[in-house]
């Protein structure tokens, strides 16, 4: 289950280790238990468990995107919602008791909510090996507080507001494209971040697509082998014994080739995933910088403008210094940020690429074994 | 005896050659025997029996299901059989009832195999086992001369007759080739080994006790019983429980009589019908059908498949080992219509053919070269070689005509018929008929526990094997689906690989949509062998259980009969009573001959049902075998499908995995 966080935790620092240990469903929210050991001086104890809802990484990732001195940064995705399959109220469930669920369902829940707390603790983790955020004031809270952070949630008003942010941001993606980009990295990065992103995200897509066939493959062995066992059940002559031994090869076929799936979920398909929105991320930074650069430009026609009137020229010098400032500044830790997300990105590819390989042939040898046993079994008779 | 039996059981030698050999000597010893008894013993009582077994038996055994029998009927009539009817398989049954009740105190099953070899045996034992030829052909002669059918048989002498010691010429060859047929033909080989065994016992049987012994102690096959013991009431409905507890012990028993032959033949060999049978098949059953090249005929609705239909066989039933038809899809339900009119009635299980697509084949039949319309084509074939392999694999439907003329006829009269009927829709009419016959009998009151078990069992599997069914219809359908998708997946890979600026990754990803290309293709063969080796078995078996049915709609038809003349005679005996009260004795005489007439119609109708009860039975009995065989033939070769499937996924995985630890 540590596969991304380990690839993403890329500077094995001792000194502020983040993992989430245990998360509780409890109606329809779940609660992740954040556990933190430290040495640095910032945190007054050496080590915090505390309590927090996806509400709560909600709100420290806005903080953090708000925060004019991250824009240079990639920014950390923020872990998706936690969706469950099926209604809501399997949720309730899960949570008041595994009683009223059966164990299929149970076992499919549980591995959601392993996936989701896998995202979760990777999001703090990236934070917390950044330079940068780890130092974040807002961060710190959010691990140390120990009483609930009564974050709210967005009302309807705000949500607008996002999708309407959004919906300026994209506009102003579209003006500022047609600014003439000055340093040849941005403008391949760009190009490539571009094309990489839709790509992925489609790759994303079929993968999940493959994943849940292969899941129903593996459901349908199930199926199977329940309807072998009935018709054993009403048998009484030599064939039972047969129709049994077929529902159990059945029944071993379908947890090795659920094992399958659900691994090429975890390592392909949550990579992918993974990646869509980071590299979304670093499409954001680009965005941003793309943003500070027609700034400056605006600022230096200001300040032609204002050269030419003889009218507040000394302010729109300033202005004009401010902004390639930021600019620069930008430039400088974005370049930066990007060839070290380039490096990541391929250390996790790999690590994940081998990874599922590995279980691939695990599982395939470990079917093989199984068959032939069986097949060994059925013709001895 | 007792010695045999401790050493004949178990060994079931593979070496099934000499032995069955040896069989077929001493099944010929053992008509000469019979032959010679019947010339030497003129006394009139002791004659009958061995007439019995020349007029009808061998003539059960040649003729039996397949036509009917020239010859025969002013000979039944010293056979004491009531109605010799056009039935053909009532000779089967019909003859010992007299022999039985005579000999055997417990007219127990009785095992033919053990019979056939040990009885026949102890005949030429005791008197000078060679008698002169002559009267055996003469014997012969009687027996075969006047059925055609039985010519083709006699015609070639199979080599078998080389190895021979036996000085004996033609009849010997006669009874070599009765066993040849008898391989395929465990049905008809009960009944000489019966005729045997009651010879034995009544006529020249040296050794009278052990063979009435015998036959008392192999109480092995329920549907033998029936058949032999019919004429007495022990064989009513109720007989066959006991049956069952006696096939418990069958093999012990079997192994008793098997002590004479031990002392002919160096290996004795004791094997229960159903060890018999099933070896038959395996090691003897020599006789491949396969149906290939299915091309188009013709053209627009006019349009029809024909199919090549090859036999390659040793079987001296046909007149060479390999040879080629073409058939159409209607000739294939012709057969089976034929088959279900002949044989349906006695209770045979006839295998239904595949269902008759109107949309597949019009698609074929409109559509060029679309992938959907080849799959409608190769599903056909291969159901339509299973059919017949079902049909030439039942040991009676083997010997009918028609199916012979269906391997090898160069032209087959156009089945007119079936143009309009579908084999669904005549299985669906037939079960129509069938339906209407229970809801009418359903007060039926089933004192057999056997049947009444076996009904309700039948019913519940159906209903399991279509659970199942839908089961593995799904899982065809999720793995075609998974192929598909992986097929997109890999073609979006691929595109993510040339986006891809690393490029030791850009290439790992490239290579890994060739991976799950191949991945695709595997998945796509997987659907077929999901479908083919597993789904269609299914279909077959749910088709075959329906058809199990129609056997037990046409036992309690037989019943109904049978208590229909019940009620008639009653009515008849009420009648006369009431005339005796009236004191009316001019119409006396014709109430009594109508009492003669409906008595003698109902225990024609109730040996028919206890016949059919017998034949339903065995049919059974030999379909949960086959069943439980071909289940485990396709189940293994299903898994070794999938196994396949995963060796390949190893090997396409262990080729990626230096590609992805080449990603720097």
């Amino acid at each position: 289950m540590t596969s991304i966080s380990e690839d993403i935790d890329l500077n094995n620092d001792a000194s502020l280790v983040i993992d989430i240990p245990d998360a509780l469903c409890e109606r329809d929210k779940v609660k992740f238990t954040v556990h933190t050991k430290t040495t640095l001086s910032s945190f007054q104890k050496p080590e915090y468990s505390v309590q927090r809802q996806h509400e709560d990484f909600i709100w420290l990732h806005d903080t953090i995107v708000e925060t004019e001195e991250y824009a240079g940064l990639i920014i950390p995705p923020a872990p998706p919602k936690p969706d469950f399959e099926g209604p809501r109220e399997k949720m309730h469930k899960l949570g008041e008791g595994e009683s009223s669920m059966t164990k299929e369902e149970y076992a499919k829940m549980k591995q959601e909510l392993e996936k989701t707390v896998q995202v979760h603790e990777v999001f703090l983790q990236r934070l917390s090996s950044h330079p940068m955020f780890r130092k974040d004031r807002n961060f710190q809270i959010f691990l140390e507080y120990d009483q609930d952070l009564t974050v709210r949630r967005k009302n309807a008003k705000e949500m607008f507001g996002g999708f309407f942010k959004n919906m300026v941001k994209s506009a102003d993606e579209v003006l500022i494209s047609g600014v003439k980009e000055v340093d040849e990295f941005f403008e391949q990065e760009k190009n490539f971040l571009l094309d990489y992103s839709s790509k992925i995200k489609d790759a994303t897509a079929k993968a999940e697509k493959m994943t849940r066939s292969h899941k129903n493959v593996a459901d349908d062995y199930n199926h199977i082998s329940g309807a072998l066992n009935n018709t054993a059940a009403d048998n009484n002559t030599a064939f039972k014994k047969h129709l049994e031994k077929c529902a159990e090869v059945f029944e071993k076929l379908r947890k090795v080739e659920d094992r399958m799936a659900s691994d090429q979920e975890l390592k392909l398909t949550e990579l992918l995933r993974y990646y869509t929105r980071d590299i979304q991320a670093a499409k954001d930074l680009l965005y941003r910088r793309a943003r500070a650069l027609a700034d400056y430009e605006n600022s230096n026609k200001a300040l032609d403008k204002a050269r030419l009137k003889g009218k507040d020229v000394a302010q729109a010098e300033e202005n004009q210094k401010q902004c390639l400032q930021k600019f620069d500044k930008l430039s400088e830790s974005g370049k930066k940020e990007l060839t070290s997300f380039k490096a990541r990105r391929v250390v996790a590819f790999r690590k994940n690429l081998i990874e599922m390989t590995e279980l691939e042939i695990k599982h395939a040898k470990n079917s093989v074994s199984l068959l032939q046993g069986s097949i060994e079994i059925l013709k001895s008779n | 005896m007792a010695a045999s039996s401790e050493r004949s059981p178990p060994p079931f030698p593979d070496s099934e050659e000499p032995e069955l050999l040896e069989d077929s000597d001493e099944e010929a010893d053992a008509f000469t025997g019979t032959s010679i008894s019947e010339m030497d013993s003129p006394s009139p009582d002791s004659t009958r029996p061995p007439k019995d077994i020349f007029n009808e038996p061998p003539e059960d055994i040649f003729s039996d299901p397949l036509s009917n029998i020239n010859s025969e009927p002013q000979k039944k009539v010293d056979a004491k059989i009531p109605s010799p009817s056009s039935d053909e398989a009532v000779d089967l049954f019909s003859d010992p009832l007299d022999d039985d009740s005579e000999v055997m105190s417990s007219p127990e099953v009785q095992n033919p195999m053990p019979d056939l070899l040990n009885e026949p045996v102890e005949a030429p034992k005791s008197d000078s086992s060679s008698k002169s030829s002559s009267v055996k052909k003469a014997a012969s002669a009687e027996m075969f001369g006047d059925d055609d059918d039985e010519e083709d048989l006699f015609k070639e002498p199979p080599k078998v007759v080389t190895k021979k010691p036996q000085p004996s010429g033609p009849p010997v060859d006669v009874f070599t080739e009765v066993k040849s047929d008898v391989k395929v033909k465990p049905q008809v080989k009960d009944d000489p080994t019966d005729l045997f065994a009651e010879e034995a016992l009544t006529a020249p049987a040296p050794k009278p006790s052990s063979g009435s012994s015998s036959s008392r102690t192999n109480g092995v096959h329920s549907e033998e019983q029936d058949l032999f013991s019919e004429a007495t009431v022990e064989l009513s409905l109720d007989s066959p429980c006991n049956d069952r507890k006696n096939k418990e012990a069958v093999k012990p028993s079997v192994s008793a009589p098997a002590a004479p032959v031990a002392s002919s033949s160096s290996k004795a060999p004791s094997k229960s019908l159903e060890e018999l049978e099933e070896e038959e098949s395996e090691d003897k059953f020599d006789l491949n059908i396969s149906i290939t090249n299915p091309e188009k005929v013709g053209d627009g609705m006019n349009a029809y498949m024909a199919y090549k239909v090859s036999t390659q066989t040793s079987l001296t039933m046909f007149r060479s080992k390999t040879f080629t038809v073409r058939r159409r899809f209607s000739d294939f339900l012709g057969l089976f219509e034929k088959l279900s009119e002949k044989h349906s009635q006695n209770g045979y299980l006839i295998p239904p053919p595949p269902e008759k697509s109107i949309l597949g084949m019009t698609k074929v039949k409109v559509g060029k070269e679309d992938p959907s319309s080849a799959e409608f084509v190769e599903r056909r074939r291969a159901a339509l070689e299973r059919y017949l392999q079902r049909v030439v694999s039942h040991p009676s439907l083997l010997q009918d005509p028609d199916v012979r003329e269906f391997l090898e006829k160069e032209e087959l009269p156009r089945a007119v018929s079936t143009q309009a009927l579908s084999g669904a829709g005549f299985l669906k009419m037939l079960n129509k008929a069938t339906d209407a016959v229970s809801k009418m009998t359903i007060k039926m009151n089933e004192q057999d526990v056997w049947f009444d078990e076996k009904i309700q069992d039948v019913e519940n599997e159906e209903q399991h094997l279509r659970k199942l069914h839908v089961m593995v219809e799904s899982l065809v359908n999720h793995r075609k689906e998974l192929s598909g998708n992986t097929a997109v997946f890999a073609k979006s890979v691929a595109m993510l690989g040339s986006s891809e600026d690393n490029t030791a990754l850009s290439r790992a990803l490239s290579q890994l949509a060739e991976v799950e290309d191949r991945i695709e293709q595997l998945h796509q063969e997987q659907a077929s062998n999901d479908f083919f080796t597993f789904s269609e078995l299914l279909a077959d078996y749910i088709r075959l259980l329906g058809a199990v049915r129609g056997c037990f709609d046409q036992r309690m038809k037989a019943w109904q009969r049978w208590q229909d003349a019940e009620n008639m005679l009653q009515k008849k005996r009420e009648a006369e009573a009431k005339l005796l009260w009236a004191n009316k004795p001019d119409k006396l005489q014709q109430a009594k001959d109508e009492i003669t007439e409906w008595e003698a119609k109902v225990t024609q109708y109730e040996r028919e049902f206890e016949r059919i009860s017998a034949t339903v039975r065995k049919e059974v009995i030999r379909f949960d075998k086959e069943k439980a065989r071909d289940f485990n033939r396709q189940v293994i070769k299903y898994l070794e499908s999938l196994l396949h499937s995963q060796q390949q996924l190893i090997k396409y995985w262990d080729a990626f995995l230096p590609e992805a630890k080449a990603i720097v």
